[in-house]
Order: C-alpha cells, then structure tokens, then sequence
C-alpha cells in the first residue's frame, strides 16, 4: 500500500503553499517532483567528493566514479538488466532513441525497410525515425489503434511483416494512458527478426518493468519522469547489439586508444558515453531508483490504477466533460471540457493552486486522431491522493461556473 | 452572485467579458479572397493557430479577416485585432502594434488608446499565457514586413 499523504512530506516542494493553497501536482508526466534523498544525494556529491569520474588520481575522483558506477548498478537492477554494461547514460529518453536511430538505425537500415510504431507515439520516438527513414530510404508503419485508443493486438501481424527491421513502441502513452502490448508486439517481431526499442518513459517511473522478461532490444527513460535529476537519462540495450553497433557521440571516455588517423573504441557502456558524464545527475538517479524499489513499483502502480479509475468516475460523472482513452489505463486523465480551451482551463486550476498539463503533449498525431487541436492532462504519481483528484473536479466546476458567468454576463 | 467575491481577483483581470465575448462571437472571422498579404501563423508549443488576411489599398487596410482555432485569450485577441485593424493606415497598424506589445510587457497606458483590447492588459499578469495573446499580433507584424 502507498500512503501517500505520508509520502508527500518526502517532497520539499510540497511544503510553500501555491496560490494561497496546498500545491496540487498533476503533471507528473511532464516531470516529477523530487523526493528529499535524491536532493541530498545530489547536494552530498557536491559538497563532498565532486570530481570527474574515470580519469582522476585521487580519492575524491575514485569516490565520485564509485557512486557513479553504484547509480549504473541500481539502474540495472532496477529494470532487471543482465549487468551494469547494457545501461547507457544519456542525457534523456530522447536523446536514449536517438542514439539508436543514428547508431544502429542508419547504419542496418536499407531502402525499403520497415520500422513499425504505434500511432501515438511522443514526438520523441516519432521524428527520429522519421528523420532515419528519410536519411536511408525506409518506410514508417503504424498499429492500428481501435475507437477507445488501445492497439489492435488482433492486427499487429498485418504491420510487422518481413520488412521490418526494427519496432519501436511506446509501453505507456503519455496522452491517452494506453498500455501498450509491448509482449504481443515482440512475440511478433521475434517471428520477422526484427529489432524492439520500447519508450519506457512512461512506465519505468510507474510500474515494474523487466527488460529481460520483456525480451526486448532497447529501453530508453527519463530520469527526471521518475522523480531523478533532469539531465540524466538511460539506454538499455541488449549487449550483443551495442556490441555490434557503431558510437554516437565522438570525444574522450568512448575511446580506448587514439592515434591521429583512428581509433578504437571503449568497451560498453563506455562506448557511448562520450565526454564528462552527467555525474551527479547520474547519483541523484540512484537515489531515486533506492526510493522507488523501497515503495515497490506494484504498490505504484496499484496506487495509480486507483486513482486512474476514480478520477475516470469523477470527471466522467461531469456534464461537459469528454475523457479520451482506455479504461485500462496508465495514472493519467486527458480530457477536454465542452466550451473551454485546454489553456483557459489550466489558468484557471492554476489559480486554484492545481496544476496540469494542457495542450498536444508532445502528440500532435494522437490530437489529429481525437479530433482535438488541444486537450488537458492530469497525471498521478506516489505523492497524489483522492483528494487530489476532489480538487480538481472542484477546480473543474469552478472554471465551468466561472467561463459560464463571464458569457452569460 | 458576484464574480469578485466568488473568485480570485486576478481571473477577472485575465477573462474580461469583452474577451469572452470575442471569443464566443468573433469579429471579422473567415475567409478573405485575393487578400494583399496573408500570414500563417502556429504556436508548436500549445498548437494555436492563426491564419490573417489584409486587403490593403493606396496605403490603408481595406479589410482584415482572421482564422484559427485556440484559447479565448490568443483567438480574441485576434478578433479585436482585425476589427479594429480595418480602415487603419499601415502606419497606424504599425502604431497600434507598438502599443499592443507594450502593454504586454505591462504598460497599461499604452493600452489606452487602444479601444477594446485594454481589456487585454491583464494577460501582462499571466506571462505564460502573453504568447497566446501575442500570436495574431506577429502575424501582423509579418504582414506590415512583408508590405513593405
Ligand atoms: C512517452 C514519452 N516518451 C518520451 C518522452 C521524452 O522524454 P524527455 O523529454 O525526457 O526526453 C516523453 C516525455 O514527455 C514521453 O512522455
């Protein structure tokens, strides 16, 4: 079980009133907030052993690699990797999918290869593929979505076919909650020998993830989702295929010998990380990874769904308001209320010291498909109660109260 | 019941009725054909669009029709924008731009004569939501640029 009212006090943020009121977070999605340890943990390295990590000579740059080692670690364990090696730090999920699109996608891909996606995918595992495709001559696919928004797991044979070369799906949609079935979907590429990067962005923060019981080739994730440092995010990827690709980046640490006309390049992950890591951020991950394992990610999850399925009942029970996507469903509610703009709304919960997203969240597609040039999100995590989601139908009614006075006026 | 007492203060500077009403009866919304200058314009962040058409003739604006879709404060602020551009000298437009821009940037004289889009100047308050009040402004500003 979460408590979660105990669980806020694990976050300083919560403690200034926003707007006269206790903050009211629901944008999680966006970005979490940061529970205290994964502060200290980052205020500690700065404070006491700040260093680079793998060149120093001395103990504060042994210490500093430590930790920084220790934070691949607990990431690996965390998701269930087979070793520290198939975790690449990066700077974000995006930058987790590009690294992919440009070392492995451009470099296998043929004219006439397929890579296959869900239709509503983050901007981030969308255009770099697009721009891969483009670059070598391949050809995007899209699953089928059925009306409420889940993928038709009855069609995904008719869109990986013997062309695809490499699937990338998201396992958790950012707008319209749905849970993805990443293991139909590798069972299916598997048949095709094709390669699967799942988008973990939105279920590594939220619920157990198993890289290796999920059998797929790529995990890319935010830190910064997943109440970690912003700046710091992570590829996991099978070894034999990091193995066998090319870098990314080029620059000191990737590197284990350089003459003035080559080199030859680091052994994993080191590969891939080129330059002056992302040190504390990468520590400060650490922490966070220790204070969700100590929740239990089943427990997040279980508190998720609650919280999912009663803000569904709540806003649902509203006259006026339109929720998109599955029951099933990730802990996040996109919606739109009749007669009142996303934004219009949004300044209006702001006022009330609630805060949710509005907008095409990063999905402009999946907008195109509900038929919306816009829509607003809440989304939950550890630190979101009942109540929470009370203030929001409250703010809710407000700004129907509200924009309904000012027309009628 | 009286809004002043039922809500924040602030929400009534922002959503003055003459925006609402703007935004639920827009003013010279729709199509213009063989328009002078015509500028699309998008905000990617939250997706408003605005499309302004000008007719301009020896030097003064004829006609000026909007399109788009988006918040009340982008789409009114477009609304009031074209009705009051119409019969306006490019010089005059380009006047009214200025003081648009400063009033955003919190001047409230500028806003005085600038008729019924001082009911604009609380967006000032609200710096996320200027952008959205800004788009059909730099759609004109495109405009005059490209008549020039
Ligand atoms: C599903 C999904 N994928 C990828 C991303 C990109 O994350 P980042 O901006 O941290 O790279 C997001 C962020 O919103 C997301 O929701």
């Amino acid at each position: 079980m979460i408590d979660a009212r105990a669980i806020r006090r694990d976050f300083p943020i919560f403690e200034q009133a926003m707007n006269g009121r206790p903050l009211v977070y629901l944008d999680s999605a966006a970005t979490a907030q940061k529970p205290r340890p994964v502060i200290e943990a980052v205020r500690r390295f700065y404070e006491e052993y700040n260093a680079n990590v793998h060149r120093a000579i001395h103990a504060l740059g042994e210490r500093a690699t430590e930790s920084y080692e220790e934070a691949r670690r607990k990431v690996a364990r965390f998701i269930h990797a087979p070793g520290p090696e198939t975790i690449v730090f990066t700077k974000n999920a995006t930058e987790a999918i590009n690294l992919v699109a440009y070392s492995w996608a451009r470099n296998n891909l043929r004219p006439g290869d397929e890579i296959a996606l869900t239709p509503i995918e983050h901007h981030s595992n969308l255009v770099p593929w697009q721009l891969a495709a483009r670059a070598v001559g391949a050809r995007l696919r899209f699953f089928e979505l059925a009306p409420d928004g889940e993928i038709r797991a009855d069609r995904i044979d008719e869109v990986i076919g013997e062309k695809t070369r490499l699937v990338a799906v998201t396992q958790a949609s950012n707008t319209l909650g749905t849970l993805v079935p990443v293991e139909s979907i590798v069972a299916a590429a598997r048949r095709r020998g094709a390669l699967v990067l799942v988008d973990g962005a939105q279920s590594v923060p939220h619920m157990p993830v198993d890289v290796q019981a999920l059998d797929c080739d790529f995990l890319a994730f935010s830190g910064h989702k997943m109440g970690g440092p912003t700046g710091i995010g992570v590829l996991y990827g099978r070894r034999e295929v990091l193995e066998s690709m090319e870098p990314f980046l080029g620059g000191g640490d990737m590197i284990s010998s350089v003459r003035l006309d080559g080199a030859e390049w680091n052994e994993l992950p080191y590969k891939f990380e080129a330059g002056t890591p992302p040190i504390a951020e990468a520590i400060g991950l650490g922490a966070a990874v220790d204070y969700l394992s100590a929740l239990g990610m089943d427990n997040i999850r279980a508190h998720e769904q609650r919280l999912a399925q009663y803000a569904l009942e709540r806003l649902g029970a509203l006259p006026g308001v339109t929720v998109y996507g599955p029951r099933e469903r990730a802990g996040l509610v996109t919606f739109n209320v009749d007669g009142i703009h996303p934004h219009d709304l949004a300044t209006v919960l702001d006022q009330e010291g609630i805060a949710i997203r509005a907008g095409h969240h990063c999905a402009q597609p999946v907008m195109d498909w509900l038929g919306v040039p816009a829509a607003a999100r809440a989304s939950f995590w550890v630190y979101n109660t009942e109540e929470d989601v009370d203030r929001l139908v409250a703010g809710l009614k407000t700004a129907k109260e509200f924009f309904g006075h000012v027309v009628g006026a | 019941m009286s809004l002043e007492h039922s809500h924040p203060v602030k929400l009534n500077e922002l959503y003055r009725d003459v925006i609402m009403d703007h935004y639920r009866r827009p003013r010279n919304k729709g199509d213009l054909p063989d328009p002078t200058v015509a500028v699309d314009l998008h905000n990617p962040v939250c997706g408003d669009e605005i499309s302004l058409k000008l007719l301009v003739e020896g030097g003064t604006i004829r006609k000026a029709r909007f399109e788009g879709r988006g918040c009340s404060i982008s789409q009114s602020s477009a609304s009031m924008m074209a009705q009051q551009l119409e019969g306006k000298s490019l010089a005059e437009a380009e006047t009214m731009l200025g003081r648009f821009k400063e009033m955003m940037r919190g001047d409230e004289q500028a806003g005085e004569a600038l008729g019924d889009l001082v009911a604009l100047s609380g967006v000032a308050k609200f710096p996320v939501r200027v952008k959205c009040a800004l788009l059909a402004w730099e759609a004109l500003e495109r405009s005059l640029e490209q008549l020039r």
